[in-house]
């Protein structure tokens, strides 16, 4: 099959940038759509022309280094699927389709569809974890944690970090990021004596780094790849006010006391 | 069998000396880690702030290590390619980590693990080395559950484990098929931890290019800022090297696009011994290649072959689509050539069989390069929810790759390279040649001799993160009293950014009409042939007379578009595929030097009657450790003499 592809090529974060278009020829089905562009790339190699900068490493769809919009949707049109592992078969002959970076004023573009999601890991740096240090843990099932709940941290902790969750989001918020890792260390014993600080030291980064405010739309449990549950921002949210309530507690007792 | 040499095959090589000496303890095996850790230095905790060290890497191995020295007071700082510490492909790991915690009562213990895993690898590993790992796997399911690790469990709460690999006990904790991503994720956490703390600092999409050796230590490394391309030096008082595999030496693999051999190859080059290259452990579940587009192969969880059966047509040629191929005439060649073992015969033989069908014209699909693994039988059995529950996330990941559906169809697969188990040399503390330059997790070529077993990759690189090497690396620093300062103007500094900024200018003035995919795709495509499933003379001669003509034509053709001071993906390939050339030749070269077959290393020439693998303990049973002597020129073998006190050699049967 024969594709147009407008391509969003920005050379570096100070650039403009604009839509260029580009035809992609014979085309197999049977190629990934990072394989597509990878031939893409080898054509404008050879022309002398840039080839087109995007992230990828795994292509197995778990390092969560991939990821851009295709015709406005993260991910592509494919449910639960990374960009890595969305096959061209899903697409016709003559289809035009539109590749642009994350949009978000916390994502700034590094360089075409490339764009800078550090903070995430500064999210996660505030908090996103528990405090023991090697060699300090306890004998393994000195602890044992009900399988539900085991099972439900592991469906929230499969959060790969691409930041798809950002791009689909009208506002830019990146709750889901933070509130599945939130849930993940809230739901298993060995993260409840750090949970409510947690959350709180979680979303004050959230806050200080340019992402929005989550106002429950739900965009961006559509565009996970790993589906991620929107029931994690309810997780987070109840965690938040009862660590805020504990705050104040705290506070309004050292006053008094 | 191959015939005699049309050649003197020495000319390609010349005898060393010998490695240094391993430093393995002697006395009791049991005893050893617990004595040596008595014996080796401390540093004291008030001091610990002024070393600093450098960790390239934050796979297990790299991100465990950076993350335990900041807790223990180090300064560190720790480099990526990737855009953040999280996505190293440890990542990617499916299946599992081995531990002997002996929680089902089935007879597990350490000393069993050290067994399986001395055998498993062909006795060709340290046997001080591999009890030490095994001992440690306790302390690290420890470790993961306490960082929240979300590992399977029971319904009364307890952890899960499961057989996996052929292992007659059920010793692998497993987080789903995604034990590598929630082993990483911990890892990566304790490590942002220690940013926070302020002891560590992450410089990610920072590349390593070259070492920085002064006075004979590793005291620094050269980097590429991957985004603006400013080439930087970074000091320290030691230099620790977690930067993984080199699979990708043979272009498809099941490695990231990005895994390379570079600050392995660049220490090699300024004088670290490399470990048994030759040593590359093939998968025999992957989705088979389906075109010449290919950019990397996607491994099934090799836990398929517990209900699926593998098959390929009687008759060669046979082009007929599954289901019109009658039950006597299909060949299900595992189960005929072992008939104890049958689909279950470990990695390498199933992946060499599979490579003998296809090569005798009887494999299936496009290129006729794959296998039948067939579920139909099981689903009859058993039905199909019962499949769907074991396996249903394995075959959506099938189906979402090929468009075939595997309750419906057999699924085709191939062997692909998924492992490496040589790497850089390096003594019981985990050291290379180089003092100050220690080498954890798949980039050493300890622990795993010939051939690693299932859900042990992961137990070695967190093991060597967490637990070994803040010890012996706090022994150096306390022993090397006086290690000056080094100032980025040293001359050490100036003249390895002067070598790598001579060599980016090369590569981007070069100009020529191929790209550095098309020669990358040409060198996998030489190294598969011939030094892959299986090697011969004959054919490691054809691949050493190949690969330095075309590394010629590399530097003389390759088109790298754009410039050093920019995000330039096509640069960053170059330079690495630039040392995959070096690197291929020097694996045929261990390939040819070994007449024997071990592990993931089949040569032709030494086999059994049955066509099965045929050790030769008497000449073989070292360690074949390599010294550069220059691009192009014969290496030098030094060798480390293997003995087995605790695990006697037998020859392997699956029959």
């Amino acid at each position: 099959m024969n594709l147009t592809l407008h391509v969003w090529r920005q050379r570096n974060g100070s650039d403009g940038g604009s839509f260029v278009t580009y035809e992609a020829r014979d085309v197999s089905p049977d190629m990934s759509f990072l394989e597509m562009l990878d031939v893409v790339n080898e054509g404008l190699i050879l022309r002398g022309d840039d080839p087109i900068a995007f992230d990828y490493d795994c292509r197995e769809g778990i390092c969560g280094a991939c990821g851009f919009m295709v015709n406005g949707r993260a991910h592509g049109p494919e449910k639960a699927t990374t960009v890595c592992q969305l096959h061209m078969r899903h697409f016709s002959d003559g289809d035009v389709l539109t590749l642009e970076p994350w949009r978000a004023a916390a994502f700034p573009v590094v360089k075409d569809l490339i764009v800078d999601r550090s903070a995430f890991d500064r999210i996660v740096a505030a908090g996103g974890y528990i405090s023991v240090n090697a060699g300090s843990a306890p004998e393994a099932h000195s602890v044992p944690v009900p399988k539900d709940d085991a099972d439900r941290a592991f469906e929230a902790a499969a959060c790969i970090g691409c930041g798809a969750c950002v791009a689909a989001c009208p506002n830019g918020s990146a709750m889901l990021f933070a509130a599945a890792k939130v849930t993940h260390l809230a739901l298993v014993p060995q993260g409840q004596p750090e949970r409510y600080a947690r959350v709180m030291a979680m979303v004050a980064q959230h806050d200080a780094e340019a992402f929005g405010n989550c106002t429950n739309i739900g965009e961006c449990e559509a565009a996970c790849p790993k589906e991620i549950s929107l029931d994690t921002i309810r997780q987070l949210n109840g965690d938040l006010l009862r660590g805020t309530l504990k705050r104040r507690k705290r506070q309004a007792s050292t006053v008094s006391g | 069998m191959a015939s005699v040499t049309a050649r003197v095959p020495s000319e390609k090589w010349r005898e060393g000396n010998g490695t240094p000496p391993s430093n393995a303890p002697a006395g009791p095996v049991e005893e050893r880690w617990d004595r040596h850790r008595f014996e080796l230095k401390l540093v004291n905790p008030a001091n610990r702030r002024r070393y600093h060290v450098i960790v390239v890497g934050t796979g297990l191995a790299g991100g465990a290590a950076a993350a335990t020295l900041g807790e223990l007071g180090y300064n560190v700082s720790s480099f990526c390619y990737q855009d953040s510490a999280r996505r190293a492909h440890s990542i990617a790991a499916q299946g599992g980590i081995n531990a002997a915690k002996n929680y089902r009562n089935d007879g597990d213990s350490i000393f069993r693990l050290f067994h399986d895993t001395v055998k498993g690898g062909d006795f060709r590993a340290r046997e001080s080395n591999v009890y030490r790992l095994a001992q440690i796997s306790v302390e690290i399911i420890d470790q993961c559950v306490a960082q929240g690790v979300p590992f399977a469990r029971e319904y009364g709460g307890l952890l899960d484990t499961r057989s996996f690999g052929g292992a007659q006990v059920a010793r692998t904790f497993y987080a789903r098929g995604q034990t590598g991503q929630q082993l990483l994720l911990g890892a990566y956490q304790a490590l942002e931890r220690q940013v926070q703390a302020g002891t560590v600092r992450c410089y990610t999409r920072h590349e390593m290019l070259e070492l920085v050796v002064v006075d004979g230590r590793a005291r620094g490394i050269v980097t590429r800022d991957m985004v603006t391309g400013e080439i930087e030096v970074h000091t320290a008082d030691a230099v620790v090297l977690a930067t993984g595999g080199y699979g990708n030496v043979f272009y498809l693999s099941t490695n990231a696009k990005g895994c390379n051999t570079t600050a392995i190859w660049r220490a090699h080059r300024k004088g670290a011994l490399f470990g048994n290259p030759c040593f590359t452990q093939i998968h025999p579940t992957c989705i088979p290649v389906s075109g010449d587009y290919q950019s990397k192969l996607t491994l099934m969880s090799e836990s398929l072959r517990n209900d699926g059966r593998v098959w390929v047509p009687k008759t060669m040629g046979d082009s007929r689509s599954s289901e019109q191929i009658p039950e006597d005439e299909r060949d299900y060649y595992l189960e005929r050539r072992y008939p104890s073992f049958g689909n279950l015969v470990p990695r390498d033989v199933a992946s060499r069989a599979a490579k003998n069908v296809c090569d005798q014209g009887r494999g299936v699909g496009p290129g006729s390069l794959g296998v039948y693994l067939d579920f139909g039988d099981a689903i009859s059995r058993l039905g199909a929810s019962v499949i769907g529950e074991r396996y249903g996330n394995l075959f959506d990941m099938y189906e979402r790759i090929t468009g075939d559906d595997p309750y419906k169809v057999p699924m085709r697969i191939y062997p692909a390279i998924h492992y490496t188990m040589g790497g850089l040399w390096v003594d019981y503390d985990l050291q290379s040649t180089i003092p100050g330059l220690f080498v954890v997790g798949e980039a050493n070529f300890s622990d795993h001799g010939a051939n690693r077993l299932g859900a042990s990759a992961l137990m070695q690189g967190l093991a060597d993160g967490y637990f070994v090497l803040p010890n012996t690396l706090a022994n150096y620093l306390a022993s090397s009293t006086g290690l000056a300062p080094v100032g980025v103007d040293a001359p050490e500094c100036r003249e390895a950014v002067a070598q790598v900024g001579e060599r980016i200018e090369r590569l981007l003035s070069i100009n020529g009409s191929r790209t550095v995919d098309a020669f990358h795709k040409e060198l996998g495509l030489l190294m598969w042939d011939h030094c892959g499933m299986a090697r011969n003379e004959p054919g490691l001669l054809k691949a050493l007379d190949r690969i330095p003509e075309l590394r010629a034509e590399f530097w003389d053709d390759v088109r790298v578009s754009g410039a050093n001071e920019e995000l330039n993906q096509s640069l960053e390939k170059a330079g690495r595929v630039a040392d995959f050339f070096e690197l291929a030749e020097l694996m045929c070269v261990d390939a040819l030097h070994r007449r024997e077959s071990c592990g993931g290393h089949f040569r032709e020439e030494s086999q059994t009657e049955d066509g099965e693998a045929l050790r030769d303990d008497e000449q073989y049973a070292y360690v074949a450790a390599w010294e550069f002597t220059g691009a192009g020129k014969a290496p030098v073998l030094h060798k480390e003499p293997l003995s087995f006190e605790y695990v006697h050699p037998t020859q392997r049967s699956y029959k």
